[in-house]
């Protein structure tokens, strides 16, 4: 992804290298084939949607949520929580009443 | 009795009512299609038969059955999460899982004495247009089993026009509950965004996702609305206001007559700027329709937003870009499959497993998508200009409600299409949500109705009305709905008789 995107020419390509960055950044391991694939489908579509580029917008303001709303607070009430038990039921695995998840730390750490 | 899921909903109140049948015989003729009609359709991905007679049979020794929707069968499309009902969003991320709590709208139709039937078939994450992207399923169109029921609320509207259901429930975010409605001859809403809970509704682009009813009929699908609307306090994006009054502008709609209703035929959606893409059999059926609302006394004029002609793309950054966002809650911790955890991985490795296997092809291009446009560098000509065109798009809706009262456009540019056409062309695909997505990325309301056939396929007239004004695109609807005559389903069950 060294080029940057200009209204002009369009998007850059985005190639394999792009899409296994970008699949490690979203924390998705990938197989060869996905990324051949991907790179194909996704330069396609990334061409399609740089055609927002092509709007005169520069001073428009950008909407990020159609209802116009701000600080909706609620009234500080305690309610109770999930029951713990029923949560862990769903993990994929629990100990000791709590979410058991593979090692966090490296060797070196 | 005739056959028991023949009937609308509002029949099977009266008979209810009457004591001429019960919430069990209902439930059951349902449960019986089901099993003998879903092997192939492949509406649900879980039939709850157990759990919804015994509900009918409390509701019948209740002597409830037949006030609101007491009794009547319902089912729901597999993004909404239901307490102990396996729930999967139509993912292999989530095989296995029961949600420890409901979804609002589910717990709010259980409050009214519905029957959940089972949790219907949809694209992964509700991505996609034919609901060949679920992870567990092929859907079949009842028109024609060959072709696909759209998407992403596939399984729900496979369901109600195959008659495995009165009603149900599906979400659209891009146009998943209009565009499936349209290609299967159904009636289907997309409600004001904030005025239907998203509390437990499994979120793909929270901006944009908005529940609503899918039905035979205009006036179904309005009592369906008005059961799950109003505001939640767990949903921070609800609007705090009453529960839109649609029974009673499908009932005035349904007299026919609308005299000084100012329409705008969308230039750019069907109308005369229309580009390509567009069946020719579905702008004759939209032509027809138009000219049915100005018979009925409608001032019919032309409206033109150009800005709705970047409304694909916008909406394919936009949507990508949260989803990428939303999707890293499944990451195989704290529910759902987790993959590859032998003690030789740390958490990382798992993960990238975890999500390498559990997601489809569609969800990982959007992922990729929405994670590139977010990046720094391109956030701006990406995913900040996607941002401004929305604004656009919202200044042309304003513009044009200005001059009149409604918007109409197709739903959907062509009939339902041969499963397998486009699952390996992301864009041909996302071509099926031109139509609908303008009014997604608006918030406004927009409801789909059928208009007739083409090519002996369903087609759908959208019309689209100003935020918090949804009892008039059911006015329009069941204007048009009556002037059409019978629902277009019952075409079906004259074709099996």
């Amino acid at each position: 992804m060294s080029t940057e995107p200009t209204p002009d020419r369009g998007a850059p390509a985005l190639g394999r290298q792009d899409i296994a960055h970008l699949a490690r950044l979203a924390r998705l391991a990938v197989t060869d084939e996905e990324l051949d694939r991907f790179a194909g489908q996704l330069g396609a579509v990334l061409d399609a949607v740089a055609q927002v580029q092509r709007a005169d917008a520069g001073d428009v303001v950008p909407t990020t949520h159609a209802v116009p709303l701000t600080n909706v607070l609620r009234t500080d009430v305690v309610t109770p929580s999930l029951p713990r038990d029923v949560v862990l039921a769903g993990a994929p695995a629990a100990d000791e009443d709590r979410f058991r998840v593979p090692r966090i730390l490296g060797e070196e750490e | 009795m005739s056959d028991l899921t023949a009937l609308p909903v509002t029949e099977l109140q009266a008979a209810l009512a009457s004591g001429e049948t019960s919430a069990v015989e209902v439930t059951r003729a349902h449960l019986d299609r089901i099993a003998t009609e879903d092997g192939d359709l492949g509406a649900y991905l879980h039939v709850t038969a157990d759990a919804a007679l015994q509900r009918a049979g409390e509701i019948d020794a209740a002597g409830t059955a037949g006030t609101g929707l007491a009794g009547i069968p319902v089912a729901l499309k597999d993004v909404f999460v239901t307490e102990g009902v396996p729930t999967t969003s139509g993912s292999r991320i989530l095989e296995g899982w029961r949600p420890p709590y409901s979804a609002t709208v589910a717990s709010r139709l259980h409050d009214a004495g519905t029957v959940l039937l089972g949790k219907t078939n949809m694209d992964e994450f509700a991505m996609g247009s034919s609901t060949e992207n679920s992870a567990y399923r092929v859907t079949r169109n009842p028109w024609d089993r060959d072709r696909i029921p759209g998407g992403s609320s596939g399984g729900s509207s496979a369901a109600v026009a195959g008659r495995l259901a009165p009603f149900a429930l599906g979400t659209d975010t891009g146009g998943s509950i209009r565009q499936p409605a349209a290609v299967t001859g159904l009636v289907g809403h997309k409600p004001t965004y904030g005025s239907v809970s998203r509390y437990g509704l499994i979120a793909f682009s929270s901006s944009l996702d908005q529940a609503g009813p899918m039905a035979r009929t205009v006036m179904d699908a309005a009592l369906l609305h008005e059961a799950i609307g109003g505001h939640d306090p767990r949903d921070s994006t609800s609007i705090d206001t009453r529960v839109l009054a649609v029974v009673e502008a499908a009932r005035r709609g349904a007299g026919g007559d609308l005299s000084g209703l100012r329409v705008g035929v969308v230039r750019e959606l069907g109308g005369e700027g229309a580009g390509e893409g567009y069946d020719t059999g579905v702008l004759e059926r939209f032509a027809e329709a138009v000219a049915l609302l100005e018979a009925a006394g409608a001032d019919v004029r032309e409206v033109s937003c150009p800005a709705f002609d970047l409304a694909l793309p916008a909406y394919y950054l936009i949507a990508p870009s949260e989803a990428s966002s939303n999707l890293a809650r499944f990451e195989g911790m704290r529910f759902g499959i987790r993959v590859g955890d032998d003690g030789s991985r740390d958490i990382d490795e798992v993960m990238a497993l975890t999500r390498e296997q559990g997601f489809g092809p569609e969800v990982k291009r959007r992922i990729i998508l929405g994670t590139y446009a977010l990046s720094a560098g391109y956030y701006d000509a990406y995913y900040g200009q996607a941002q401004k065109v929305r604004t656009l798009i919202s200044r042309d809706f304003s513009a044009a409600f200005d001059g009149v009262d409604v918007l109409v456009s197709p739903t959907s540019p062509t009939v339902a299409w041969p499963i397998g056409a486009r699952v390996d062309d992301p864009l041909a695909m996302y071509a099926a949500d031109l139509c609908t997505l303008p009014a997604s990325l608006a918030g406004v309301p927009a409801i789909s109705v059928p208009c007739g056939l083409s090519e002996g396929l369903p087609v759908g007239l959208q019309v689209m009305a100003p935020a918090l004004a949804d009892d008039r695109c059911y006015r329009v609807a069941a204007a048009v709905e009556a002037a059409l005559g019978a629902p277009l389903t019952d075409r079906l069950l004259e074709r099996a008789a």
